[in-house]
């Protein structure tokens, strides 16, 4: 378990102290993916820093599986450096080196021996899918390859712990989806914590059990990835959830939208969305069981399940025509059954 | 009389060429001892240069400025001064103030502190992310030094140590003209004192040749090292 106790870290500039990381608290189990979300210069990256040394807490302690972190001699910090592997946004590897080379880097740090290094790096990079390409250099790949390359090698020494800073930022989004889903692989194949941070929710959702979200160097919300996707509390954790679930109508949803509208006057136009097992429930043939004057149309649905299978969030464009006491009803019903409805109106 | 007339530079039948291959001979010994004397000197001061850089350490700073002052004392020095004032160190460095081996410390004095702020500038263009990530695994100090600033400055050291060695080309000619041999002395006392152009355009066209030839081993190594 990895616990940060009241941490912060406050730079000492010219132009006076900037709080990077104030008064966190955080709890991170072992073998869960943990991610932390939050816009640049929220503090995430000086945060998860403390955990190898790379930063140190100005206040506060750290500690992993019960033992200080934050007080170590350089011998004991590289000795746990050893035990924490880490991902980059660039990379971060060495030019010099083939890929071969480089996944053996952090095994000759401690010595091991060339035959054994060559067989574990091997094997590393046939984890990762770089089999055939031992002997090409890193400006021979893709920056898909190269993040591999970097997974292979922050893998070499067998870690409890694997750090990764926005790992997939620099990557497309197909490539960003290959990485995740090695990721993802990683995960259920090895035993190991692993520590994401990103700005995009789509990894969380893709890899995290747990989520905390910061904003300028607090934590303001924390939870299961289930709980903050279907009841964000923050307004900055609404705005990423809603990256994430479509919620405004798509371009290609408007022109039907403005038709409808116009079509309908006396309809109203709504988006409904489900949360969690409201998904899997008859809502909406319940509702039209109960106002069976009501006409509805579908624009556009979409579902999609999160990571650990603990819950999913669907979203759906209707449009209701019937009176308007009808409406309201509905509206009603829909609101007793929890379901988050947002009304479009002409312009 | 005998120093006028263009035809004079080709009167290749009153050059000694035992002479003149001694001299080369000369001068290239001066040039790949110093060169690699230069090499060593250059990247310790370098790295120490790149290590003291922006410390907290109030004894290390002082150490910075202690070495970037002798370093910038000893690169504003013009080379035939340098060697005259280094005349009683070269003396009891080597014993003797004629000969390839005199001109060496004056050389090395001269051109390390030179490559220094070369290796120095090389060291900082290392990716600062690279460092990190090596840091991050564990690395100590001099594993970071001889398996990441080195290896990922090498075209750029390499390239430092072309351009120093060519511009000691130049100044063991300079060492020559007070006794230290080689070609630059050929071409001096034999050429411009004996009123033999022939022996000074030889001496010319053989240093020019020296200098194109590290400058193409330099270029070659820099283009097979740089895997960018």
């Amino acid at each position: 378990m990895i616990e940060f106790k009241n941490v912060s870290k406050i730079y000492q500039t010219k132009s006076g102290t900037v709080p990077a990381v104030q008064n966190v608290s955080l709890k991170i189990n072992t073998d869960e993916v943990f991610g932390i979300i939050g816009f640049s210069g929220a503090g995430k990256s000086t945060l998860v820093r403390m955990m190898n040394g790379l930063e140190t807490p100005t206040s506060g302690e750290l500690s992993i599986n019960g033992k200080r972190n934050d007080n170590l001699s350089k011998k004991q910090l590289r000795e746990q450096r050893r035990k924490i592997g880490m991902i980059f946004q660039h990379f971060n590897l060495l030019w010099s080196r083939t890929v071969l080379e480089n996944i053996m880097f952090p095994l000759e740090l401690t010595g091991m021996s060339k035959s054994e290094r060559v067989k574990k790096a091997t094997h590393l990079a046939e984890l990762v899918g770089l089999g055939e390409r031992i002997n090409a250099y890193p400006s021979q790949l893709s920056g898909g390859q190269k993040q591999r390359v970097g997974i292979a090698r922050a893998l070499a020494n067998d870690p409890a712990i694997l750090i990764s800073d926005e790992a997939t930022s620099a990557l497309d989004p197909q490539t960003t989806d290959e990485v995740l889903d090695l990721l993802a692989r990683i995960k259920s194949k090895l035993k190991l914590t692993i520590v994401i941070i990103t700005h995009e929710m789509h990894v969380i959702r893709r890899l995290a059990d747990r989520v905390a979200v910061m904003e300028n160097g607090h934590v303001i919300e924390e939870g299961t990835v289930a709980k903050v996707f279907t009841r964000p509390e923050q307004e900055l954790t609404r705005k990423f959830v809603n990256t994430e679930t479509d919620t405004g109508p798509d371009e290609d949803v408007k022109p039907v939208i403005s038709e409808l509208l116009q079509k309908y006057p006396e309809g109203q136009l709504l988006q409904l969305k489900f949360h969690g097992d409201q998904v899997k429930m008859p809502i909406v043939s319940e509702m039209l069981h109960q106002f069976p004057d009501l006409q509805l149309s579908i624009l556009q649905g979409s579902v999609r399940q999160l990571q650990d299978g603990s819950g999913s969030i669907g979203s759906l464009f209707v449009q209701l025509v019937g009176n308007e006491k009808d409406i309201k009803g509905a509206l009603e019903f829909l609101r007793t059954m929890r379901v988050e409805t947002e009304v479009y109106k002409h312009e | 009389m005998n120093n006028q007339g263009l035809s004079t530079y080709f009167k290749f039948s009153s050059v000694n060429w035992n002479n003149m291959w001694g001299a080369t001979w000369e001068t290239l010994w001066m040039t790949v001892v110093s060169v690699v004397l230069v090499a060593i000197f250059g990247i310790l001061l370098g790295l120490l240069l790149y290590e003291t850089t922006g410390s907290n350490n109030i004894v290390i700073r002082g150490l910075n400025t202690l070495v970037a002052l002798f370093v910038n004392v000893f690169r504003s020095i013009p080379f035939i001064i340098l060697i005259v004032l280094l005349l009683p160190v070269t003396q009891t460095l080597v014993g003797t103030q004629i000969g390839p081996k005199a001109a060496l410390p004056s050389l090395i004095f001269s051109a390390a502190p030179f490559y220094a702020r070369l290796v120095e500038l090389a060291f900082h263009e290392v990716d600062g992310g690279v460092v990190e990530a090596a840091e991050s695994m564990g690395a100590n100090k001099w594993q970071l030094i001889y398996k990441v600033l080195i290896p990922e400055s090498m075209p750029a050291l390499t390239s430092g140590i072309t351009v120093t060695a060519i511009s000691l080309i130049g100044y063991t000619a300079m060492a020559g003209a007070i006794g230290a041999g080689g070609l630059g002395q050929l071409a001096y006392t034999d050429g411009f004192q004996a009123y033999n152009n022939a022996i000074t355009f030889t001496a010319t066209i053989i240093i020019v040749v020296i200098v194109f030839i590290f400058q193409f081993l330099g270029d070659f190594a820099v283009r097979h090292l740089d895997k960018r």
